[in-house]
């Protein structure tokens, strides 16, 4: 940066500025995910959760049990909470605190702001998916030690992946309903409408309607990202994964982005 | 320079902004002034390119907002001091605006010093601050890149009058180093003692515009004299049309002609000066409109 020592620019002496590179803007997009005290403590909690879920599972699992795919699921579900809320505030933030009024005029265009939210928020859900991993490494080593039992290494490496995959769905998940709705209360309550209500219903419907039980894999997407938790998905239950990210996450995406290009900052 | 052609925003059919062209120049403080409701911060957010116009356009340096590669170098931007996360330290709110710039990262200290916010209450969240000390924090992100253009919403809301007269210098010097400034009032004392040029606005249209000196003029003289009698007759003897206006003479002429004709008759004057009535009355007129349209929406 060779500009740092300007004298204060003024009309006559134009000076040509470079664009922000999408680099900066990342940068402090993933800043601003931790600098308030919420925020800190939602980070926070990604960690104290994977504690939580790894002595629970120590104490309360039957001896049997204690094997890390346990410590992984039990680890994974409150991430599946917990991320996407990041994800959610991150984008309604702009609106809900205002602050966009900002953050818009400092980078006015909104894709490139947008982008480096989501590339922010991916990145914290991988490395929290991986701290989560690694604590439940631990658990698995300690807990199997504790109850004298044989270490049972049952997720592959592939698995593994497939776990952080489903979690940045759901991740992906609240920040496009952050996108739809732009306000933190609708966007989280949107979101339990989705991770829990949608899959119950959609359950419900398939053990009463048997014409729908066929097409569920293809149109319930939590039923369809189940696999992914589980282990590794064949070639069917992957193409149902498409479908039903595409009609799930995809096409509303789509709407919310282009809601956000013309919506009004107040 | 902020160029503004023929901007007009509606809602619904509705015209919010309607028409409006003025241009704010380099080297002076352009007011912006308009009862509330009257269109100015809808005009502000076009500048921006956060509201898109429904036709028109606004230029800074004949460039539209959104192809400033780095805005908040060129255009210093404050709509709403409030308008920022209340757990954010004040310090905060500028480092990630330093940043985002691509600044060094002594600016943030260097500004904070400019605007008066002290280490201790720039280590504060913002949702403690008074109304004053948010404002104070919003000029500063506007500062911090050292730009040559400044768009300031209501900026003197909530500071006191030592406050108040702090932005007026700070302000008038930013325009006497040759930057433009854009500020928006609803209060016309506020904008009389500040602004070289005036853009009135009112339900959306620009009601009058010129250098203040020129809409001042316009309100002809109020002049007082020893002798008032001789005063009046000297004044129609000149030609020019007169009126009473509380004990004093009002004439439709600049002071300077009325001193003239104060000379040539030979009478002590004990109060001569532009008469700012004319200003005053129409804006007291829009705020009236504005008010009966309220009451019956």
């Amino acid at each position: 940066m060779t500009t740092t020592t300007l004298a204060p620019v003024r009309e006559q002496q134009q000076t040509v500025f470079g664009q922000i590179p999408m680099s900066r803007v990342t940068r402090v997009e993933l800043r601003k995910m931790f600098d308030t005290r919420s925020g800190f403590w939602l980070m926070a909690s990604i960690v104290i959760a994977a504690l939580v879920s790894t002595v629970a599972t120590i104490l309360f699992a039957p001896d049997a049990d204690l094997t890390y795919y346990t410590f992984a699921k039990a680890i994974g579900f409150p991430m599946t909470v917990i991320l996407p809320i990041i994800a959610v505030l991150s984008i309604t933030g702009e609106w809900s605190q205002r602050s966009g009024l900002t953050t818009f005029t400092l980078v006015p265009h909104r894709n490139r702001v947008i982008f480096a939210k989501v590339v922010a928020s991916v990145t914290i859900g991988v490395a929290a998916m991986f701290v989560a991993l690694a604590i439940g490494v631990v658990g698995n080593v300690i807990g199997s030690s504790i109850a004298g039992v044989d270490l049972v290494w049952d997720v592959s490496f592939v698995h593994a992946l497939d776990i952080v995959l489903g979690s940045l769905l759901c991740l992906l998940t609240g920040t496009m309903l952050g996108l739809l709705f732009r306000s933190s209360p609708v966007a989280l309550v949107a979101y339990f409408v989705y991770a829990l209500l949608v899959p119950t219903m959609s359950g419900l419907l398939a053990t009463s309607q048997q014409g729908y039980q066929d097409l569920q894999p293809w149109v319930d997407l939590n039923y369809a990202q189940s696999f992914l938790f589980e282990g590794t998905l064949s070639g069917a239950q992957w193409a149902h994964l498409a479908v039903a990210v595409t009609i799930w996450l995809v096409l509303p995406a789509l709407v919310a982005l282009r809601l956000v290009r013309t919506s009004e900052v107040k | 320079m902020i160029t503004i052609e023929s901007l007009t925003k509606k809602y619904g059919g509705r015209a919010v902004v309607d028409d409006i062209s003025f241009t704010a120049r380099a080297g002076r403080v352009t007011g912006f002034l308009g009862p509330n409701g009257a269109g100015k911060s809808t005009s502000m957010r076009m500048m921006v390119g956060l509201t898109r116009p429904t036709s028109g356009t606004a230029t800074i340096h004949g460039r539209r907002f959104a192809d400033l590669p780095n805005p908040g170098r060129e255009v210093g931007v404050m709509l709403d001091a409030s308008a920022q996360h209340a757990g954010r330290t004040g310090r905060e709110i500028l480092t990630l605006a330093q940043q985002t710039m691509g600044l060094d990262s002594r600016r943030v200290t260097e500004t904070l010093g400019v605007v008066g916010l002290t280490e201790s209450e720039s280590n504060r969240r913002i949702g403690g601050y008074s109304l004053g000390m948010r404002q104070r924090l919003g000029i500063a992100v506007a500062l911090i890149g050292r730009p040559s253009v400044l768009i300031l919403d209501e900026p003197a809301n909530g500071l006191d009058p030592a406050g108040i007269r702090w932005m007026r210098d700070l302000l008038r010097g930013y325009a006497d180093e040759g930057g433009t400034v854009l500020l928006s009032s609803h209060l016309l004392h506020e904008i009389e003692v500040i602004a070289d040029d005036i853009v009135m606005i009112g339900n959306g249209r620009i009601v009058a515009q010129g250098s203040k000196t020129e809409l001042l003029r316009a309100g002809g003289t109020v002049v007082r004299a020893r002798d008032m009698k001789a005063l009046e007759q000297a004044l129609s003897a000149a030609g020019l049309a007169t009126s009473h206006d509380q004990g004093a003479v009002r004439a439709e002429a600049e002071p300077g002609v009325v001193g003239l004709v104060a000379r040539e008759y030979g009478l002590a004057l004990t109060e001569l000066r532009a008469d700012e009535g004319g200003l005053e009355d129409l804006f007291l007129q829009l705020t009236a409109d504005t008010q009966r349209e309220g009451k019956a929406a």
